[in-house]
């Protein structure tokens, strides 16, 4: 395995100074939607569940393994969009007719 | 195909950074989700037509984890969504710390790659443990005061250790049998270790931790694999995590290793609950509450864990409704830790229909608080006791709070005079402004939705 660990270690830089410059600016009425939604991408462990157990290489015991690993990443995916997505419907602004009946007094 | 793949990655990877990007406002946070689902399938699609063997296993898995992740989703009622969250996190570490497993086993490695691998088995098996804890405080099946005993903090500093020094000699190239096991084995107890004495109320920190040492996890695997994009992926999740903890401590005024070893809540809750019964306070009835709330212009409302706890979001919408209704003025400040996981309130406020502009964050409301006829806790208690800005020596001190006290009115519904997470009376209560509404947060304020009702103007 030739690893290009040096560039792997660019992309972490990289992209850790990116999230952190974006979850700064999310509104803080959303803290949770956002940590069910980045627990839900960074299950994209999935891929590497998914290509153990398809290697023609793996012993039953990883591929037992991998297995596991695979039902265990996709209940994190499935949930996690899932329920991000239920939350975030219920964000909504004031219904268009309301304002004006607050303003009569 | 080998060609195609790194390109569908790099989409993917794009997807997840505009996922992140538009979480910034509810009005494209939805559009958010979106493309961070197409990323995923992406990936996923691009990986499966890479399969070499078993595709049958793989469609299975990916069946049988869809099966039980929907239900989970949609079948959860919102108040509990901080156990489905530590759920979550769970099962995504526990996948990380098994494909450790099984990658050890499969190259066995050395060198760089092997530290990768075992910081990646490392926080995977911890972050499950971990978050089972966490989440059986949530739920209740544990106890959610700090389970403490002498010496706990050197012993779970040992079984760190211990982790640490075989993932070590792991990394060296050192491959006796009983040294993976082991470190494993370490790594479970470590997370058990790590959350049960941890209190309730510190629940919002540890949550966005563990969010964060499953990220990381995923990246380290991302290292391992040689796999750029779960490097992203996983680099994105730990910093959010990261931040969000960072957030939570800094609204509470207290370090991270106070929030992990302090045992916080747990000797002050005795010493101070005792002492606490004896001054005088004004309270009132529901009837009078609602008269008071009538006759004011201005209103805002401060919710906490009693909250969530009593289901009482659909009725305080119902008074909002009657309130606005009436053309008072009002709002909610939400307080970064009121809560069990970060942004809390603002979820269950959201499903009970009121609009997310009169959900405001503490340094947006906190001025307004002198210009308002009637502050109303509910739930509430150490995120609103002044002697967090007077006493030094109180456990709460320099912890910014919510100016309640500023309010020409205050009104407390609570079920009693016992002190908040942090075991000390809260001088809020003792103010002549003060009325303290005795008795359960969604009974009271269903008495007041009654008495709004009954006296039409």
């Amino acid at each position: 395995m030739n690893h290009s660990y040096e560039f792997g270690l660019y992309v972490f830089m990289l992209a850790a100074f990116l999230g952190w410059e974006l979850v700064k600016r999310v509104s803080p009425l959303l803290h949770t939607p956002l940590m069910s939604l980045s627990n839900a991408i960074s299950a994209i462990a999935v891929v590497g569940a998914i290509a153990l157990t398809g290697d023609k290489t793996a012993t039953t015991l990883i591929r037992t393994l991998a297995f596991i690993a695979l039902i265990t990443a996709t209940i994190n995916v499935v949930a996690g969009y899932l329920i991000t997505d239920r939350m975030l419907k219920m964000f909504r602004k004031r219904e268009p007719a309301a304002p004006s009946e607050g303003e009569r007094k | 195909m080998d060609s195609i793949l790194p390109i569908i990655y790099l989409f993917a990877a794009l997807g997840f950074i505009l996922a992140i990007k538009w979480m910034n406002h509810p009005s494209t946070a939805r559009r958010g989700v979106i493309i961070g689902e197409i990323g995923m399938l992406l990936a996923v699609i691009g990986t499966l037509l890479r399969a070499e063997v078993h595709l049958d296993w793989i469609l299975a898995g990916l069946a049988i984890g869809s099966a039980i992740g929907a239900p989970l989703a949609y079948l959860m009622p919102m108040t509990a969504v901080p156990q489905l969250t530590a759920l979550s996190h769970a099962f995504g570490a526990l996948a990380s710390a098994l494909i450790g497993t099984a990658e050890y086993y499969k190259e066995t490695p050395h060198g760089f790659t092997m530290g990768a691998l075992a910081a990646e088995t490392l926080l995977g098996f911890l972050t499950t443990t971990a978050s089972i804890i966490a989440f059986g405080k949530l739920q209740e099946i544990l106890p959610t005061r700090p389970l403490t005993y002498k010496g706990q903090n050197v012993i779970s500093f040992i079984v760190l250790g211990g982790a640490v020094v075989l993932g070590v000699m792991l990394t060296a190239g050192w491959s006796d049998p009983w040294m993976f096991p082991a470190f494993i084995g370490f790594a479970l107890m470590f997370g058990i270790m790590l959350v049960t004495p941890i209190g309730g109320a510190d629940m919002p920190t540890v949550i966005a931790l563990l969010n964060s040492s499953a990220g990381v996890a995923a990246a380290a695997m991302g290292f391992v694999l040689d796999n750029r994009l779960l490097i992203i992926a996983g680099a994105l999740n730990g910093t959010a995590g990261l931040l969000l903890s960072i957030i939570m401590c800094k609204a509470m005024n207290r370090s991270f290793t106070n929030v992990l070893f302090g045992a916080f809540g747990q000797v002050t809750a005795g010493a101070a609950a005792g002492q606490a019964v004896q001054r005088p306070v004004r309270s009132a009835t529901p009837e009078e509450a609602a008269a008071i709330l009538d006759a004011s212009s201005s209103v805002i409302i401060i919710p906490g864990y009693g909250m969530a706890v009593a289901q009482a979001q659909h009725k305080i919408r119902e008074m909002y409704d009657l309130l606005t209704r009436r053309g008072v003025n009002v709002r909610f400040a939400i307080h970064p830790v009121a809560g069990r996981m970060p942004g809390h309130m603002n979820v269950l406020l959201a499903e009970a229909d009121i609009p997310y502009d009169k959900l405001l964050e503490m340094d947006e409301i906190n001025g307004d608080f002198p210009m308002t006829d009637v502050a109303l806790v509910v739930g509430a208690n150490d995120v609103v006791n002044p002697l967090a800005r007077s006493k030094q020596d109180s456990p709460i001190a320099g912890m910014p709070i919510l100016d309640a006290d500023k309010a020409r009115s205050v009104m407390i519904i609570k079920r009693g005079m016992s002190p908040g997470f942090a075991g000390i009376d809260n001088e809020l209560y003792y103010m002549d402004k003060t009325l303290m509404l005795f008795g359960d947060a969604k009974g009271f304020v269903t008495n007041i939705v009654k008495e709004l009702g009954s006296n039409h103007h």
